[in-house]
């Protein structure tokens, strides 16, 4: 009897601590075959995670599930205890201010300088003018941009803006970083930077998920690794090597 | 919502006009060019219109009697009279009335050689209408009460102004209509336009966990003001416009006077203000919300 308390303490125990619960989840666009395919996936709070798979494999429809951009054909989700199944819609700006998200072609608003695309964030979490004016000069700081506050997008060069997007990412302390390709249209020491702040960023707490394509980043990083392939993950593993398809 | 929020939403809302000034230009001009039209068409209306109006209150009906009719009849004939809804003034003329204004008018010191009334049997009432179309029917019934002996009335006038209100309203609506088709094709072309320039910001404010609201309300903020801006240019010309040409039309169609009886500004802008900038406010406030409402659900 005491022992099967344990394991139910236990079972409890790891429930809490997985921050994205994926159970048997399905996604099936108009035609052809599912982008995922009964997809089971359990991240843990403070895990440092790479999402690797050819083109068509399946990892942007994982992303925008994630997101709450998609919903599910089947199976359910949960994201830092939100069910984002049966997530109204009115909830779904609150769940995202507690979700950080980085993309490839970095999505900055063009027309703003470094600190209001930054400050952003926190205007839509309604954070008082007075932090703002804080929390923003210091995850510049962070980012290695607190000289560069008033420059717009296009006078940054692609690494600058990835880490003005990072910046605007973690500006309001999210539980969760997606990070969508964030490398992708970088060169390799501009690459190396963003993982290194990823690192960082993941040692102080925050849960990363990284997508990419980089085979160098994924084999010198050894984090857990899932591989996926036409929709389903074929893969799963700690201190993983990014695995060549052909 | 933070205070703070609210006047951030309505800066950013301004600022929105000075980021995108070729399309806040483009709307400003659509807007612009339909309310124009708009207020150009409604002038001309509401003074044809005045003028119709005017003519009409200048058409009579004149009632004579029987001879010898005693007065009760004729005041009996008066109430009935009054009791028509078609009606909207009734002025009894005496005989000695008629007489005099005869005198004056055609005979002036000749009539000393007339020792009695010659007009003794054209005492009348003459009654004027609310809406000349209904002439006919106020005929009939006055032709068939006891003690009136003829009715005379203006066929050719009444014939040709209830004509021209028909055809006005004829126009009108088919003017209107084609304003209205014009307004929605250009507005839609200026919404689509804007949906493009818009699409990627709205979507990293949907990303970063903007509420609709946050998200919408600047947009609506720029819409109304870009909608009443877009009234105010067209209010302005053509007031500008209107002055001149009633100062000129006065000036120059002298002769014309009476019939050319033209709405002082005043009049004409106290409703047609309040309709444009209704108009427009009303067309921005659209316009920016179905701009937006195809990319809220991201």
């Amino acid at each position: 009897m005491a022992t099967r308390s344990r394991a139910r303490r236990r079972e409890m125990d790891i429930d809490e601590n997985e921050i994205i619960t994926m159970e048997n989840v399905t996604k099936s666009y108009s035609s052809g075959a599912p982008a995922l395919n009964g997809i089971n996936l359990h991240i843990n709070r403070g895990e440092f995670v790479f999402v690797v798979g050819d083109s068509g494999s399946g990892k942007s429809t994982l992303i925008k599930l994630l997101l709450r951009e998609l919903t599910p054909t089947e199976g359910d989700i949960h994201v830092m205890g939100y069910d984002l199944v049966k997530i109204r819609h009115g909830k779904i700006p609150k769940f995202r201010r507690n979700l950080g998200v980085v993309f490839q072609d970095f999505r900055l608003l063009k027309d703003r300088n470094v600190y209001d695309n930054v400050a952003f964030a926190q205007r839509i979490a309604e954070v008082p003018t007075k932090e703002m004016k804080k929390n923003v000069p210091s995850i510049l700081a962070m980012v290695g941009l607190a000289g560069k506050y008033k420059a717009k997008p296009r006078q940054l060069s692609g690494g600058e803006q990835q880490r003005v997007a990072m910046a605007r990412a973690l500006v309001n302390r999210p539980a969760i970083l997606l990070a969508d390709e964030p490398t992708g249209n970088l060169d390799p020491k501009n690459s190396w930077e963003i993982m290194n702040l990823l690192e960082e960023i993941n040692e102080q707490g925050t849960t990363v998920l990284v997508v990419t394509h980089n085979p160098e980043i994924v084999n010198e990083m050894k984090k857990r690794v899932i591989t996926m392939k036409k929709g389903v993950i074929v893969s799963d593993v700690e201190n993983g090597e990014y695995i060549n398809e052909d | 919502m933070r205070i703070s929020t609210f006047f951030y939403t309505f800066k950013q809302g301004i600022r929105n006009i000075f980021r995108n000034k070729w399309f806040s230009l483009a709307s400003i001009a659509t807007i612009g060019a339909c309310l124009f039209l708009f207020g150009m068409f409604y002038s001309i209306i509401v003074n044809f219109q005045h003028i119709v109006k005017t003519a009409e209150e200048g058409v009579s009906i004149t009632v004579f009697f029987d001879e010898g009719i005693e007065d009760s009849r004729v005041e009996e004939i008066g109430n009935l009279i009054d009791k028509r809804p078609e009606v909207s003034k009734k002025v009894f003329v005496s005989a000695d009335d008629a007489w005099n204004s005869f005198k004056d008018e055609y005979l002036g010191e000749y009539s000393d050689g007339f020792t009695e009334n010659p007009l003794a049997d054209s005492e009348n009432f003459e009654i004027y209408l609310n809406d000349v179309s209904m002439q006919d029917s106020l005929v009939s019934y006055l032709e068939s009460l006891d003690g009136i002996r003829q009715v005379n009335r203006s066929e050719v006038t009444a014939n040709t102004l209830s004509g021209m209100n028909m055809l006005i309203g004829y126009v009108s609506v088919g003017i209107i209509a084609i304003l209205l088709a014009v307004s929605v094709f250009l507005i839609s072309n200026t919404v689509t336009i804007g949906i493009s320039i818009r699409k990627e910001e709205i979507n990293i404010m949907k990303y970063i966990g903007a509420t609709d609201f946050f998200v919408r309300a600047p947009f609506v903020i720029e819409g109304i003001l870009i909608g009443l801006i877009g009234s105010a240019i067209p209010i302005g010309i053509i007031y500008y416009l209107y002055s001149v040409v009633i100062t000129y039309a006065a000036a120059r169609f002298n002769m014309l006077s009476q019939l050319l009886n033209f709405l002082p500004v005043g009049d004409v802008f106290a409703t047609l203000v309040p309709v444009t900038f209704g108009i427009g406010a009303g067309i921005g406030f659209l316009g920016s919300i179905a701009t937006v409402r195809k990319h809220l659900r991201v």
